[in-house]
């Protein structure tokens, strides 16, 4: 009794110091009516204080708001650049960046598949001449910038590198996310290019890389945002996610790198939908688990390498078409989840997006949201503010306990290894057919009315279709980034883009050579995004999805 | 007639990865009690005609979420009358209002925006195998 | 259905001069049975019996059609023009099916090459009955080799696999596949094993366990009476290792077949079996007509009146029937 009353006081103590040396925002800390706040209440587990349930840092948000990243991108670079700007002036504290199509895909504009997807879902992206646009006058060594893109990573990823470069910033200035989590796209994304296993070569190439040179950077953000999108429960998302986390730790340490040194550089993307205390639940749990495997499994002894950071994006499957301007309440009530959740960066959906690209006047509201989730409803002044509920604790320890018996089955289908767990369950279709019936129970449960969706199958009256504005991507965008990429091909010296190809091809030869240089020279000749994706498929093949429906 | 075995070829045309839409839907077309071709992602016009010549599909969706409806949908719709197949095509997916219009005068027998209950979807296809068979 | 207008006798001639349309719309009315398919399977069969016929199953998972895609792509690019008829399931409750087989073999196949999926439809008889009409029309317009691909996990499915030429049963290491697959049935109509996923632990231990039933003559009865050893190839369809062997050994087979003049046996076996089907068929439908006749009536008045016995009862009206 005794010894247990002192382990309380010593938890709070280690708090209380660890508290005091964090830096606070000059903020009042009390409520609206001028109550004041502590900083955490309870007695058992603080915030900052492995395994983190609490949140990862013991002062969370009275130290630093969440980065309000919101996701944009769509026509030409320039188009794209003037809404970057736009967001910074705004009051955005992070680009994001979506790509088209053929962008995410490896394709260029002026492949056969790209027709009618350039510049349609987010930026065309074709060499290098396209990045030095998109990031014309921003500051590259204030700002963190992340890109959403995987299947051909490493070439955005070598274009951002240069396009600094010619800035006088170097790679460790360089603060961002690169997504690069290529075994969703397996999973629930289907945006890839070769088959897993090579996939993880270049994947771990690039965390060498960013490890060696890129210190400020994030190699890979682990995203279960698709894999929620695509169907999955809540609890799938959380296991798919952390499994696939555990796979990319597996591959790093074997591929000889120190779990301490990469382990602090993983970062995760969740989805935050619209069942409340579930995804707090999943948020909570995501951070204890995290902590614990790469503790007891992967022996990470530096804490930074156990924290489970996370973006979040509110779910862009809620969204209706139905009555649009009802997702601005679901946007909010998710993103005070995510908040309630103890994220570190945030993407509110706009409420157009069921319908199309969001318009400026959505986006903004969007970002409205979050501000007012951060600024008037006084959840940042307390770390954890639902900690200690009996249902927040026993939703947070079912999420995890779903995740663990998932996580046991990787286990088994892999002999012991759950990045081979993951390759098998990726090749035998578990991912996909659990994703598919999540989704499918789902539809049914709506269909049958057991679900309510609020203006879909409910309350339908006062939809008003005739009176929406929407965002169009003209076919001048795609005429336009067809002429600019003739330009570039033409004005490139051909003998240097045909040396940089084939290099890359001999490097994807040598598993002992690292892709990443290779990359970094070619874009330097403007070679471009399809040009150095084949140059490796010749190596590496592509991947068909089997049927599993 | 329309008493026999209904066979639906469903498909994603071009670059676009959003299946979960297409899954659902080939489920409820199967609990409807038809026989459902899932073609995948990553096909073209070509693919989808060749695969509807073999199979001697009734009907065809296509499943679009990146705004290339537009272009993909009329190049499927002409794609098909160049091959002198009459096979209805329906599109569902993210396909706003105003666009329908435009799609059905280019060819497309039917449009399936979000949110259409899986009776919409089945009576839909029904729909534009029952106005095929009776032209 | 628009096809009316065309009689079943143009669109033959139009497949077999290689209009893919018509071959399309044939199957159609194949599967769907009656008299159009009698009609046309009668066209094909007078001028078939050239094609070589392979088989393809295994449990669901085992990898088969991925190995399938494997081999299409070693055939097309040895220039054949290949036909697949790939077999899935019908939901029993809603007679529906989700027919995904073509994912994994398009991209493989050639331009030449055919690829049809056909759903069980859960009744047997159809099934029996429309896949070696389909075979021989595909025989009638020239493909060459005809590829049947189903899941091995009915007796349906196996007596249609079994039904081939050449049949390749494929099975995984673990599990006990091996043993699941024999009491499916599926050794015995064996004439290739492939052991898919050779890279798995107990790979080795599955083929054991098939070498050791071969010795023992559990499976493949054939080699007791004619020497054949069914040969077990260790492959993994996901890398290609092995589909080279697989092909090897389909072509051995088939020379064995031919050589030894077992091809003959093989082709009749088949034809007699269609032609048992079809009569369990046609008395099958002549009994539902009969029990609904005034013959039919009267037999059922009578065993309901305790004076015959329903065994009675069925071998008068079969006496009856067959004097006709």
């Amino acid at each position: 009794m005794g010894s247990e009353e002192n382990q309380k006081l010593n938890a709070r103590e280690a708090w209380e110091l660890d508290y005091q040396k964090a830096s606070i925002r000059d903020d009042n800390f009390e409520t609206m009516s001028g109550v004041p706040v502590d900083p955490v209440y309870g007695d058992d587990l603080f915030p900052g204080q492995y395994p983190y349930t609490r949140g990862i840092y013991p002062s969370m948000y009275r130290s630093r708001l969440w980065t309000m990243r919101m996701f944009a991108g769509f026509g030409t670079a320039e188009d794209t650049n003037l809404r970057f700007k736009e967001l910074l002036r705004n009051g955005g504290t992070g680009l994001s960046t979506a790509f088209d199509m053929p962008t995410l895909m490896g394709r260029d504009s002026d492949s056969e598949w790209a027709l009618g997807e350039v510049g349609r879902a987010g930026v065309a992206v074709d060499t290098l001449a396209d990045m030095e646009d998109l990031f014309a006058e921003i500051d590259l060594s204030t700002v963190s910038t992340s890109m959403t893109i995987n299947g051909p990573a490493a070439t955005l990823l070598a274009m951002y590198v240069a396009v600094a470069e010619q800035n006088g910033v170097s790679p460790n200035q360089l603060a961002g996310t690169i997504q690069n989590d290529i075994l969703k796209e397996y999973q629930a994304q289907k945006e890839y290019i070769y088959p897993p296993r090579p996939s993880m070569r270049i994947i771990t190439d690039m965390v060498k890389y960013t490890t060696a040179e890129m210190p400020k950077w994030h190699p890979i953000s682990i995203s279960g945002y698709h894999i929620r999108e695509a169907g999955s429960t809540a609890a799938q998302e959380l296991a798919f996610t952390l499994a696939n986390g555990f796979s990319y730790v597996e591959a790093a340490i074997a591929a000889g790198q120190n779990v301490n040194e990469f382990g602090k550089r993983l970062s995760f993307f969740f989805n935050s939908h619209s069942d409340f205390f579930e995804e707090i639940g999943k948020f909570r749990a995501a951070r204890r688990i995290w902590a614990r495997w790469m503790k007891e499994r992967y022996g990470a002894t530096d804490e930074k390498a156990m924290l489970c950071r996370f973006h979040t994006q509110t779910a862009g499957v809620s969204l209706t078409a139905q009555q649009p301007e009802i997702n601005i309440a679901r946007v909010g009530i998710q993103a005070l989840a995510a908040a309630l959740g103890g994220t570190q960066s945030l993407h509110t959906d706009s409420f157009d997006e069921a319908l199309a690209l969001p318009t400026e006047d959505a986006a903004r509201i969007a970002l409205r949201t979050q501000q007012i989730v951060a600024h008037e409803t006084g959840v940042v002044n307390v770390a954890d503010p639902l900690g200690g509920s009996p249902y927040v604790e026993w939703m947070t320890d079912e999420m995890e306990r779903q995740a663990e018996a998932i996580f046991a089955h990787l286990d088994d289908l892999g002999n012991g290894s759950i990045l081979e767990g993951t390759f098998n369950g990726i090749e035998n279709g578990y991912f996909v057919g659990e994703i598919a019936d999540a989704a499918y129970r789902f539809e049914r449960e709506v269909n049958s009315g057991r679900r309510i969706i609020v203006g879909v199958n409910e309350f339908t009256d006062g939809d008003n279709p005739e009176n929406r504005n929407l965002l169009r991507i003209g076919a001048e965008t795609e005429e336009y980034q067809l002429k600019r990429l003739n330009d570039v091909k033409s004005k490139r010296n051909q003998e240097h883009v045909n040396e940089a190809l084939s290099e890359i091809t001999a490097v994807a030869n040598d598993p002992t050579r690292n892709l990443m240089p290779a990359i970094i020279d070619a874009v330097k000749t403007y070679a471009t995004e399809e040009e150095i994706a084949n140059a490796m498929e010749v190596v590496f093949g592509t991947y068909v999805e089997k049927a599993i429906v | 007639m329309g008493d026999y075995q209904q066979r639906v070829i469903l498909a994603k045309l071009g670059l676009d990865g959003h299946d979960r839409g297409i899954k659902v839907v080939a489920r409820i077309l199967r609990d409807a009690g038809m026989e459902v071709i899932y073609l995948g992602l990553r096909q073209t016009a070509a693919s989808i005609v060749a695969a509807a010549e073999e199979e001697d599909a009734d009907a065809i969706g296509l499943s679009m979420h990146n705004a290339g409806h537009l272009t993909l949908g009329p190049k499927m719709a002409s794609a098909l009358s160049d091959a002198g197949m009459d096979i209805p095509l329906i599109i569902g997916g993210i396909v706003p209002d105003e666009d329908v219009e435009e799609l059905m005068s280019a060819g497309i027998a039917a449009v399936l925006g979000p949110g259409a209950s899986a009776e919409e979807v089945v009576a839909t296809v029904q729909d534009a195998i029952s106005a095929r068979d009776e032209a | 259905m628009t096809s009316s207008s065309d009689s079943s006798k143009e669109l033959f001639e139009r497949a077999v001069k290689g209009e893919r349309r018509s071959l399309g719309r044939l199957l159609t009315s194949i599967e769907r049975g009656g008299n159009e398919a009698e009609i046309i399977a009668g066209l094909a069969h007078q001028v078939s019996g050239n094609t070589h016929v392979v088989g393809i199953t295994g449990a669901p998972g085992s990898g088969k059609s991925t190995l399938t895609g494997r081999l299409l792509k070693l055939f097309s690019e040895a220039g054949e023009k290949l036909a697949v008829l790939a077999v899935d399931p019908s939901s029993p409750l809603t007679g529906g099916a989700i027919l995904g087989d073509r994912i994994r073999m398009d991209d493989l196949a050639g331009e030449e090459s055919f690829i049809r999926s056909m759903a069980t439809r859960g009744h047997s008889g159809g099934l029996a009955l429309a896949v070696p009409a389909a075979i021989q029309l595909f025989d009638a317009a020239g493909y060459e080799p005809v590829i049947i691909e189903t899941v091995g996990v009915g007796q349906v499915e196996v007596d249609v696999a079994g039904a081939a030429d050449t049949t390749v049963v494929v099975v995984t290491p673990g599990m006990g596949d091996a043993v699941q697959a024999n009491k499916a049935g599926l050794l015995e109509v064996a004439d290739i094993f492939v052991v898919n996923k050779s890279d798995r632990p107990g790979a080795n231990d599955a083929r054991r366990d098939l070498e050791l039933m071969l010795d023992l003559g559990h499976v493949s009865g054939l080699e007791q009476i004619t020497g054949y050893r069914p040969p077990i190839i260790m492959a993994n369809s996901l890398d290609g290792t092995g589909a080279e062997e697989v092909l090897g050994a389909i072509k051995s087979h088939a020379e064995y077949l031919h050589n030894s003049g077992t091809i003959h046996n093989r082709q009749k076996e088949r034809l007699v079996k269609e032609i048992q089907n079809r009569i369990e068929l046609l008395i099958g439908l002549t009994a539902d007509g009969v029990l609904k006749s005034e013959l039919g009536n009267r037999h059922i008045t009578q065993v309901l009146d305790r004076k015959i016995s329903p065994a009675e009862a069925a071998k008068s009206i079969v006496r009856l029937l067959l004097k006709d």
